[in-house]
């Protein structure tokens, strides 16, 4: 009946293989293969320094059960203001830094040579990882919060201007375009056709960088630049682990909270 | 009011959108452009506001040449070409004023529009604008809350508060339904009567534009082989635009579904007598 079938068309039909060569491709799977079980290996493990590490993370966890927020509670105070300040203030100035930065290393918005440079000190802030970046921080301005606020102001401007400069060249070019049409100028025609496609993203990248710069304040106190980060690298250095564990109590509950505020931000503004 | 000569556009690819295209509106005159895809009908009309930048030849908008201007002359010169797009092409998070309005940016400072103070007559505008092609009842809607229609007659008014003298429209029935096609096409050559305002349109849709435009210049490879009345769009003239193909059976004969057969479209020069 179907003499279309007959017609002597193959009846079995295989996915064209991702290598060519078979012999490569066992060739790169025992090569990765003996790579990870000789890099296992070399892996060194000194277990009495493991069981002797358990015994202090059983009295850390322990200290979890008693957290003592009193005794240290002064330090505690200090540490929080701090990071909390820094946050704050490293947040806004790294989204104020960020949104010019940004508007110059759009491809669709700006001249090539402002866009090298732009582009190249988005580059150049997020080479570092926030924790080297205060090491020379700390270096340069001495210990104490302000090492901390210039470090997570850079890598919000790394994080910030990144991310709003590639959603700005994603932007609708014919609401660009339109607005032109009407004789705007440059900035008129941001204002109009950019601004209003890309807000949203704005508050919510802005939102979760609060959040980020809280966490990476607590992580950078621990190489001197201030905030809670120091109040626990202290703690932990004077074996309190009961005032170690309030802390990172209290970190983990202002994150969640950060985490609970900017996820309801990110919510409301679509 | 319009005049380009020997107007040419190359691409950086090489491509050649436009090769010396000579073309010549009177005030108050409505063309239809026509033409196979990737004959240069946009490139045409984005080369007369300058969205894109030709290659030789020279426009002239009245006295002005429009190919010698740079910065806020060409700004200038901008605000007297109103633009109407395929896709609307409206801020899509912006209210349907704030549209509307931004047809008036190239007249108030930033700092007036980055607050959406302007100036009360503009406001004032903005809403018998918007009034007159009917969407009254949405100026504080967004623009992606509205259909395609009503997109599209924002599109139109936020061209019109340009107090524009020549309209520049592209393919603006090509994401409409038929119907709703027919309406805006209506609504435009009204406008254009009603204010006195030459049009370029756009268009790929040769029965539409011979129901409404009574001049019609055909576009192929950039260049212009056809340039008279819609009348004259005969089966060998449309094969030269187009190239070859049964054309017997297009025509407005077989326009019987028009329910409301509209009256003849007066001719450019009544509407040119009628312009103040």
């Amino acid at each position: 009946m179907s003499t279309v079938a007959a017609a002597g068309y193959p009846r079995a039909w295989r996915r064209p293989p991702f290598f060519r060569n078979r012999t490569l491709k066992w060739a790169l799977v025992t090569g990765a293969v003996v790579y990870l079980l000789l890099a296992l290996a070399s892996v060194e493990v000194n277990w009495a320094r493991l069981s002797e590490g358990w015994l202090r993370a059983a009295r850390l966890f322990a200290g979890f059960l008693t957290p003592d927020f009193v005794s240290r509670w002064g330090d505690i105070w200090q540490g929080l203001i701090e990071s909390l300040t820094m946050t704050v203030t490293s947040t806004v100035a790294g989204i104020l830094l960020s949104v010019p930065i940004a508007l110059g290393a759009a491809r669709n918005l700006a001249p090539w040579w402002l866009y090298g440079i732009c582009r190249g000190i988005i580059a150049l802030a997020r080479v570092f990882q926030e924790i080297i970046i205060a090491i020379f921080f700390v270096a340069m301005v001495g210990f104490g919060p302000f090492a901390g606020f210039l470090t997570l102001s850079l890598s919000t401007i790394g994080f910030l201007a990144k991310l709003l400069a590639d959603d700005i060249e994603e932007a609708d070019p014919s609401q660009v375009e339109a607005v032109r049409a009407t004789g705007a100028g440059w900035w008129q025609t941001v204002d109009y056709a950019i601004a209003s496609q890309v807000m949203p993203r704005l508050i919510g990248l802005s939102a979760y960088r609060f959040d980020i710069n809280f966490r990476e304040s607590a992580v950078v106190g621990i190489v001197g630049a201030g905030g809670i980060g120091a109040t626990l690298n202290t703690a932990l250095d004077r074996y309190e682990f009961d005032s170690a564990a309030a802390i990172l109590l209290i970190i983990i509950g202002i994150v969640m909270l950060c985490e609970y505020g900017s996820g309801m931000i990110r919510k409301r503004i679509q | 009011m319009l005049r380009i000569e020997r107007l040419v556009k190359k691409y950086r690819t090489g491509d050649a959108a436009l090769r010396g295209v000579d073309l010549e509106v009177a005030k108050g005159e409505v063309i239809g452009l026509i033409g196979p895809s990737g004959a240069g009908k946009s490139t045409l009309i984005r080369c007369v506001n300058r969205l894109v930048e030709p290659s030789g030849g020279r426009i002239f908008l009245g006295d002005e040449e429009l190919t010698a201007m740079s910065g806020g002359a060409l700004r200038r010169a901008r605000r007297r070409i109103g633009m109407i797009f395929q896709e609307y092409a409206l801020v899509e998070r912006l209210t349907v004023m704030e549209n509307v309005l931004s047809g008036r940016l190239g007249y108030v400072g930033f700092w007036a529009s980055y607050f959406r103070r302007f100036p009360p007559e503009d406001v004032e505008r903005a809403f018998a604008t918007l009034d007159r092609v009917g969407l009254l009842d949405h100026v504080d809607k967004r623009a992606d809350a509205l259909s395609g229609g009503q997109r599209q007659r924002v599109g139109i008014a936020r061209a019109l508060v340009q107090s524009p003298e020549l309209l520049l429209i592209d393919e603006p029935t090509a994401s409409l339904d038929p119907k709703t096609s027919r309406q805006v096409m209506r609504l435009l050559l009204e406008l254009c009567q009603e204010q006195g305002l030459a049009a370029i349109v756009n268009i790929h849709d040769v029965m539409l534009a011979q129901m409404f435009l009574p001049r019609i210049v055909g576009l192929r490879a950039g260049e212009v082989v056809y340039d008279g009345p819609a009348t004259g769009l005969s089966p060998d003239v449309l094969t030269r635009i187009y190239g070859e193909e049964d054309w017997s059976k297009t025509g407005p004969r077989d326009e019987d579904e028009d329910v409301h057969p509209r009256p003849p479209m007066p001719r450019a020069d009544e509407i040119a007598a009628e312009a103040p």
